[in-house]
């Protein structure tokens, strides 16, 4: 359906734009003046006025169709007292026995009746789709055909347009930032309508089961999120302690001591280890560093769990490597040659030139890439799914299963959820800490560095 | 005397010092071909845990086609033809597969065999009908047990109750390799499937269709709205609170979590707007936004890249500053947004929590056809794999690893040439 709506919107402006061409040059020779604008800026101006409110309808049908018909069916669907209905599962089933009438077989009469009422409803929707979108378009023109007379400045209107156009794409990242933060706040209320915030944030219990039917009692479920902030905390420690040396001192010799020659093939390679997904070192945790951990923690009588904080943090820790390296990199290069000069000068060879000048020189730049490498930990999902395990263990052994905030996320949503019970409200939480704490940690980071670039600029 | 003292202790401190600087080059060295190292070995593990997924395993089963089991005649109509009895046909054909097997035997040998072999039998009858009432050798698919154990993925040596093939089970296929009655050739499935409960008919074709169906969602929505925001804040934005706020806006955005975007679909895609789950269009819409500012910034970068002079010039013989703008910076500019584009793509290919947010992980046997109809994504594909107990399942989320790794390659190549070559220096 909306492909062919699509169709007939091209057919649309495209036809206007060859009527508001012809129908200037018409006007301005019955006129006898010239047009102040090119024809072409006309023909666009009629282009205009039909494009963007026929998207506007567009966008509105895609987003409000299915939600009014099924509240139309919903509404209307006889239910029979006493029985006890979930409405997802109900639309569902109407949604099926609609798409496809063989499905209809032992269904009930009701169901049957409703999705007959469903289809027709569609069809309703579809034609009145249609006809708007022309009566919009033709409204369209007829508004902009008004205005073509050779004293309109087509021009100045159309750039101003323009103007607005561009702007609207450039608050779209505004728009995101605030449905991100509405979105998270708004269900994170509905989280802590029914769990209290400071159990939530200093209660070491995480025990997130609720009662699966209704009416069954099943234990209370208690949401404290101290052994998911722990376990996060270990994970990132163990992350940071495998990426922050190898990273950094990668960096060093890179930017210091290497050949052009060695530069231009290593970078490459390290911008391959940026660009490999997640989810390939999620599988690389898992099939392979896992089973080593768990080895190796036999070999020397720690008993290790398959899935364990080491595991994930040392690949997580490789997959920061780059990450680190490229930023840390930029910033010794941009410690001014004088500095360094100075130092071999007075006969400083180039490891006490490096870790008495350079490094404490560019030490603000390097602890905001340390900070945005944290940041990038902590949001790290698919490695700590697949290698760190779900169980929320309060432990600092590395070789213990732990689970973290992004891991509690994805297990909370994982599957078909109703939002009407606080394991999946959790996950919106959890969502909100998560953002608080990389946006903080990115703020700071990127002030520290932006200073640092001021002082040697 | 003295002085030749404190020449030995210069010289002394001296080598030490250059020791010193010796070895911490040698550190630097060191880390770097550690880092590197990995990088190796990890594609050293998807290449060895994946290659077998490229190979299926075949069994050579006896079939009789029968008209009498199959209910059919040689002037069958075709759709009588499509309703014979071929199960019946197949199990037949596993009771007479060794001699004199027993009941219990029989439902051993069963397990051999990929629950696609009706499917096979049927369809090699369909192609050639006239083998009606001959017996006919045909290669079937084994299960996932037996592929696994001839590829020696699985051991024969761990107890017998924690195996999948029982010993009796395991001498039927070594009687099979020795008879020559098993091979194993190119796994066609694998390029021509959707996912699948059983690891040896599972493909990878329908995430792949997914991924671009999603990709191509992606560009739609982030090459036109990138451009323009660049464009606006390269170009035109006047230098107030308001534009440094959204540009510190998208420098935030870049670094918010993946996941974070994932709730955000969830949240309002889903839940406010209403949109079909698990379908590339709502995939697609939440991965926008998250390469946006990936995009944006490379956009701007390549704006700033085209000489003023260019703009001035335009401007000098009359042009107003939108025809300056839209005529000569962003045809000029174009080539390096693209190259910007496809690295954002890049990045969504393998993006993977934020498609399990929004149900793209939902388990989808067929292959996806347009942007509104449920798809799995080759990154989820690859987590569901990972996850799945089945050990078959491992050589061929490996192998999806390098389906992904080949595809990201791909694009990364295309965007290298776009620079190379349209790219001017000024």
């Amino acid at each position: 359906m909306f492909f062919w709506s699509l169709v007939l919107i091209a057919v649309g402006i495209f036809s206007s734009f060859i009527y508001g061409r012809s129908r200037i040059k018409l006007n301005s020779k019955k006129q006898g003046t010239k047009s102040k604008s090119l024809p072409n800026y006309y023909a666009q101006y009629v282009l205009m006025w039909c494009l963007f409110p026929a998207l506007i309808v567009y966008f509105s049908w895609a987003i409000f169709q299915e939600q009014i018909i099924q509240n139309i069916v919903i509404s209307n669907f006889e239910f029979i007292e006493g029985a006890v209905y979930n409405e997802g599962l109900l639309l569902a089933e109407i949604r099926n026995v609609a798409n496809n009438p063989s499905f209809a077989d032992g269904k009930s009469i009701e169901i049957i009746n409703a999705a007959s009422h469903y289809s027709s409803l569609r069809q309703i929707s579809q034609i009145s789709f249609y006809t708007s979108i022309i009566i919009i378009m033709l409204l369209g023109a007829l508004y902009a055909s008004q205005k073509l007379k050779p004293e309109f400045h087509a021009q100045h209107t159309i750039e101003k347009y323009i103007q607005y156009i561009l702007i609207f794409c450039s608050s779209v990242a505004i728009f995101t930032t605030i449905g991100i933060v509405f979105s998270l706040i708004f269900e994170s209320l509905r989280f802590f309508a029914e769990v209290s915030i400071f159990e939530f944030l200093f209660s070491t219990e995480w025990y997130p089961f609720i009662p699966i039917r209704e009416g069954q009692t099943a234990a209370e479920g208690s949401f404290g999120a101290v052994p998911i902030f722990a376990g996060t905390f270990l994970v990132m420690v163990v992350a940071m302690c495998v990426a922050v040396p190898l990273g950094l001192l990668t960096a060093i010799y890179l930017a210091e001591y290497a050949s052009q020659r060695v530069r231009k093939i290593v970078k490459p390679l390290l911008e391959i280890l940026a660009g490999i997904p997640t989810i390939v070192y999620g599988f690389f945790a898992f099939v392979s560093v896992a089973p080593f951990v768990k080895a190796f923690g036999q070999s020397i009588g720690i008993d290790a769990s398959p899935t364990s904080a080491l595991a994930a943090g040392m690949v997580m820790g490789v997959m920061i490597i780059p990450f680190i390296s490229s930023l840390s990199d930029d910033v010794i290069n941009s410690v001014p040659q004088s500095l360094r000069e100075a130092s071999l000068g007075i006969g400083a060879n180039k490891a006490e030139t490096i870790k008495k000048v350079i490094l404490p020189a560019a030490l603000p730049g390097i602890v905001g890439a340390f900070l945005l490498a944290i940041s990038r930990a902590i949001g790290e999902t698919m490695i700590v799914v697949v290698a760190a395990g779900t169980a929320p263990n309060l432990t600092g052994n590395p070789f213990e299963n732990v689970t973290t905030v992004t891991v509690q996320i994805v297990v909370a949503l994982i599957g078909d959820q109703e939002f009407d019970n606080p394991r999946t409200l959790s996950a919106f939480a959890l969502g909100l800490v998560l953002f608080v704490i990389t946006l903080l940690l990115n703020i700071i980071a990127l002030q520290i560095v932006k200073r640092y670039r001021e002082r040697y600029e | 005397m003295n002085n030749s003292i404190a020449k030995e202790k210069i010289i002394s401190l001296r080598k030490k010092r250059s020791l010193e600087d010796m070895r911490f080059k040698y550190y630097g060295f060191t880390a770097m071909c550690l880092s590197l190292a990995v990088l190796v070995f990890l594609l050293y593990t998807i290449f060895s845990k994946g290659y077998t997924a490229f190979q299926k395993t075949i069994v050579l089963l006896e079939v009789d086609y029968n008209q009498e089991v199959l209910k059919l005649t040689p002037d069958s109509s075709d759709e009588d033809m499509e309703k014979g009895k071929f199960f019946r046909v197949k199990k037949q054909a596993i009771e007479n597969f060794f001699p004199d097997l027993s009941k219990s035997d029989i439902k051993l040998v069963k397990k051999l065999f990929s629950i696609n072999v009706d499917k096979e039998i049927k369809d090699y009858f369909l192609d050639n009908p006239e083998v009606i009432n001959t017996k006919q050798q045909i290669w079937v698919t084994a299960h996932s047990d037996v592929d696994q154990l001839l590829k020696g993925n699985s051991r024969r040596d761990v107890p017998e109750d924690r195996r999948k093939l029982n010993d009796i089970q395991l001498s039927y296929v070594d009687q099979l390799v020795e008879e020559n009655r098993v091979k194993q050739v190119f796994n066609n499935f694998f390029f021509t499937k959707a996912d699948s409960r059983h690891p040896e008919i599972a493909g990878v074709v329908g995430s792949f269709m997914g991924s671009l169906f999603t990709l191509f969602t992606v560009f739609i929505l982030s090459f036109p709205i990138a451009i323009g925001a660049s464009v606006y804040l390269e170009e035109f934005a006047p230098k107030n609170r308001i534009t440094e706020l959204i540009e510190v806006n998208i420098s935030n955005l870049a670094a918010v979590p993946s996941i974070v975007f994932g709730l955000l679909g969830l949240g309002v895609l889903l839940n406010v707007f209403g949109l079909p789950r698990s379908t590339p269009l709502v995939g697609g819409s939440v991965l926008a936004l998250m390469t946006l500012p990936t995009i944006i910034i490379a956009c701007r970068a390549s704006l700033k890249a085209v000489p003023p002079s260019i703009k001035e010039g335009a401007l000098a013989v009359g042009a107003t500053k939108t025809q300056a703008v839209f005529h000569h910076v962003v045809p000029l500019a174009l080539p390096g947004t693209l190259t910007g584009t496809i690295i954002g793509l890049a990045q969504a290919l393998g993006e993977t929590a934020p498609l399990i947010m929004i149900g793209m992980i939902a388990f989808i046997p067929n292959i996806p056809t347009g942007l509104t109809e449920p798809s799995a994504a080759l990154p989820v594909q690859i987590y569901l794999w990972v996850e799945s107990a089945e050990r078959g399942f491992q050589e061929k989320s490996a192998a999806a690893i390098m389906v992904i790794l080949i595809f990201l390659f791909m694009m990364n190549a295309i965007a290298v040439f776009l620079r190379n070559r349209f790219e001017r220096k000024w």
